[in-house]
Parts: C-alpha cells; structure tokens; sequence
C-alpha cells in the first residue's frame, strides 16, 4: 500500500476482538433510535448514540494506525457526521453501527490519503431491487453476524481482522503472512461465504 | 442494462474495509455505482465491519469532546435554517444526468468521456492516467482500444480489475459489455478482443505490472507503463 498506517512493526497475529460479553437483546435498537435522529434531531438521542459509538469509533480509528489526538479528532468528525447526514440513514439497509462504520472508514481513508474514497452512486442507474426487509430484524441480523465471526477458523478471522483493521491489501496480507495472493483471497471469500450464509439462515 | 460479470466476494469484502488502493476503490466503486446485486452483496460485507465496530472494546474519549460537538451542533441549527432558504446551494451537484459515467469517475474527468484527453500507445490503442494512486507499480487509467484490435496477451502478479463502460470485448473468459467488471488474479492469462463497432472504453486498476507472454509485448511494455 502506498500510504502504510503507521504501527507497521505491530505483530499483526491478534486475535479478533472478543465478542462475547455481549448481552443479547438486551442493547437498545440503535437503529431505530438513529433513525429517529433523522426525524426529529432530537439531543438526547445524539447523546445516547455518541455514549455508545464514539468509543468504538476511536478504538477502530486506533486500530487503524492513528495515534490518539489524530484518533479523537477523526471520532469527532465521524461523529458530526452522524448528525449531519442522519437523514441520509435508511434503516431498512443497514444497521447503525454498520453506517457509522461507513463513516468513519471513509473519514479515516480520506485523511491518510488525501483523496477522497471512491464512493458509489446510490440508486442512480437502476431501481434497486426493494426487499422491504423488516427494519426491525436488523438487530437478530447483528446478532448472528456476531455469533458467525466468532466461529471462524483462526486463518480466516485473521485475514478478515487484518482487512478491516489493519487496512491491509491482499497483496499486503499475502506479504505478512508469507502465503500466495490467492490463497488470501480464498481465504476471504470462505469466511465471507460462511458469513453470509449463517446470517441468512441463523445460526 | 444487463451485467453478467460480478466483483468478486473477497473484493468486495476489501472494499468494505477500505483496505484496497484508491485505483481499484475507484473502479470497484463504479461497477457498484451500475450493478444493484453487487451493492446488494456489499451491504453484506460492510454489515461485518458493522458487528466488529460495535464488538471492540470502547477507546477513552476526551473529556469533553460531547461537550465540543454539542456546541458545534448548536451553532450550525442556525446557519442550517438559512441554507434551507437556499435550495440553490443545499442540493447535491449533479454533473451527470445523462448517466453516461458513474460520479465517483466523473469527479476525475470532468465529468464526460467527451473531455478525456487520450495518447496513443498503438494504432487504436489509446489511455488516459488517472490521479488515484495504485500500489506496487500497478495502473489506474482509462483504455481505448478500437473494434478489432485485442490487447497483448498477458497475465498478473496482482489483482486486475476492468470495467466496461463502452463497447465490449471478449477473451478466454467470455463476452464482457457495458457494466460488466473482470475481476481477475494470478491464475489467469487472457487477451482481450474488442468485438464492438465502437471503440471499447474500459476503467482499469492493477495492483502489480502486468506480465506479458510474447516478447512483443515485453518489447512494448516499458514504453505503454502496464
């Protein structure tokens, strides 16, 4: 990559974050309180999401590379964002936390590299193919996308840990871990493969 | 419109986590732009990064940095109502209406096909560089090959991504037309053949040179920059 994240020295054989200690169903529904935002852009809901995400955010922008000043003053701006463009969330499409994922990954790439992510048109050429999903399943949804992660075989997780929070390439990964580009990529795609299909049929 | 070739899942799961180059973010970016499945798919992947954000554990924030953005809030209410007034200035610029090319490759051309400026590699074969920065010597530029003419058979040591946005061509592969992404890696050799009346104009990246079999091709090589 051109722009390596600082922190290249970091042994990179981490173990994914440990998701354990979470408390199904117990958490409030983010999105639909995101969605809410939109609407009425209401202070106590920002404060509530920013309780919640903004350490997240930060931690994911550490992770990333960015040292802590840098770190919080990208989560700020992420977080701005959030109320910026809160009236562009569609809950139907994506949970919270994967829209502010969104945010803060497009945020941290324009700063390390000075141009702007590449991003693509929505609903511009063709009319998508309307699901109608339930908005309200976007909660189970994470659920068992979380449950799925943590059955990953090791070499798996860790191809998909290094993707997203290392910000490393398959030619970079491929490097680090001394194995052929396309058994990275195979690797990628079993894991998302796998994903995709405990998330669509339950675990 | 009517695609047949799909970016690959572990392409878009790099996409997702912003992992790839800005040149194969960008062309990635533009077949998403023309292909609903894929976008489809990629709701998928970037829902992962959704689940590991909301999974790690929380950083420390400063102290009163909900106190900075709150106050930051409440001064733009204000310059908010006013801008609203200005319909003018709040819609999104809209350079593209006539959906000849997807916005985030308009942003680096001007906005048309018509304003690129082409040189010459061959007879009927022309390419324009784009700004976005590759990695390991790899390309990210526009192609213009004529109906007729094919590319020197190659193969990768990296990943090769191409995007069709006129006119068609088909290799080993198959047919590829107007929409239709070649995701392609080390494991495939090809030579592309523009089998349409016009000339075919292609988005491409590649993440390592390109390795040609002829000698011709090694010949022409280090003057063409693949």
């Amino acid at each position: 990559m051109e722009n390596k994240p600082p922190g290249e020295d970091v042994e990179n054989v981490v173990a994914m974050p440990s998701m354990s200690n979470r408390l199904s169903g117990a958490d409030p529904d983010w999105s639909e309180m995101l969605s809410r935002l939109a609407e009425s852009k209401d202070k106590t809901l920002y404060i509530a999401l920013f309780r919640h995400f903004a350490p997240r955010v930060k931690s994911y922008l550490i992770r990333l590379g960015l040292v802590d000043t840098v770190a919080e003053e990208l989560m700020q701006e992420t977080m701005l964002a959030v109320w910026r463009k809160s009236h562009l969330y569609n809950s139907n499409k994506a949970a919270a936390s994967t829209w502010i994922f969104t945010l803060a990954r497009n945020k941290s790439i324009d700063l390390m590299r000075k141009q702007k992510y590449p991003e693509y048109d929505l609903e511009e050429w063709q009319e998508e193919p309307d699901h109608q999903d339930n908005p309200c399943e976007q909660g189970v949804i994470s659920d068992r996308m979380n449950s799925a992660i943590n059955t990953l075989p090791e070499n798996q997780a860790q191809v998909i840990y290094m993707s997203f929070f290392e910000g490393r390439s398959h030619a970079d990964i491929s490097d680090r871990l001394g194995v052929p580009l396309g058994s990275v990529k195979s690797r990628i795609r079993l894991a998302s493969e796998k994903l995709k299909t405990m998330w669509r049929d339950g675990v | 419109m009517n695609i047949k070739h799909h970016l690959d899942e572990a392409t878009l799961v790099s996409y997702a986590a912003g992992s790839m180059s800005q040149a194969m973010a960008l062309v990635t970016a533009c077949h998403l732009s023309m292909c609903p499945q894929c976008r489809e798919r990629l709701a998928h992947s970037e829902a992962m990064g959704g689940v590991i954000l909301d999974a790690l554990p929380p950083a420390e924030v400063a102290e009163d940095s909900l106190q900075k953005l709150l106050a930051c809030i409440d001064e733009e209410s204000d310059i908010e109502a006013v801008l609203l007034d200005r319909p003018d200035i709040n819609r999104p610029h809209k350079d593209h209406s006539d959906k000849g090319i997807p916005t985030a490759l308009g942003d680096y051309i001007g906005g048309s096909l018509a304003n690129v400026e082409w040189k010459r590699i061959v007879p009927g074969v022309y390419f324009h560089d784009l700004p976005c920065k590759s990695e390991r010597g790899g390309v990210s530029r526009l192609l213009r090959i004529a109906p007729g003419k094919a590319m020197l058979p190659h193969s990768h040591d990296g990943n090769e991504l191409t995007l069709i946005l006129q006119g068609s061509f088909s290799d080993e592969i198959g047919r590829f037309t107007v929409g239709d992404i070649a995701d392609l890696d080390s494991e495939v050799e090809h030579q592309p053949l523009v089998d349409s009346d016009v000339d075919c104009i292609c988005l491409i990246a590649t993440d390592a040179p390109l390795k040609f079999s002829t000698l011709l091709g090694k010949i022409v090589q280090p003057m063409t920059g693949f």
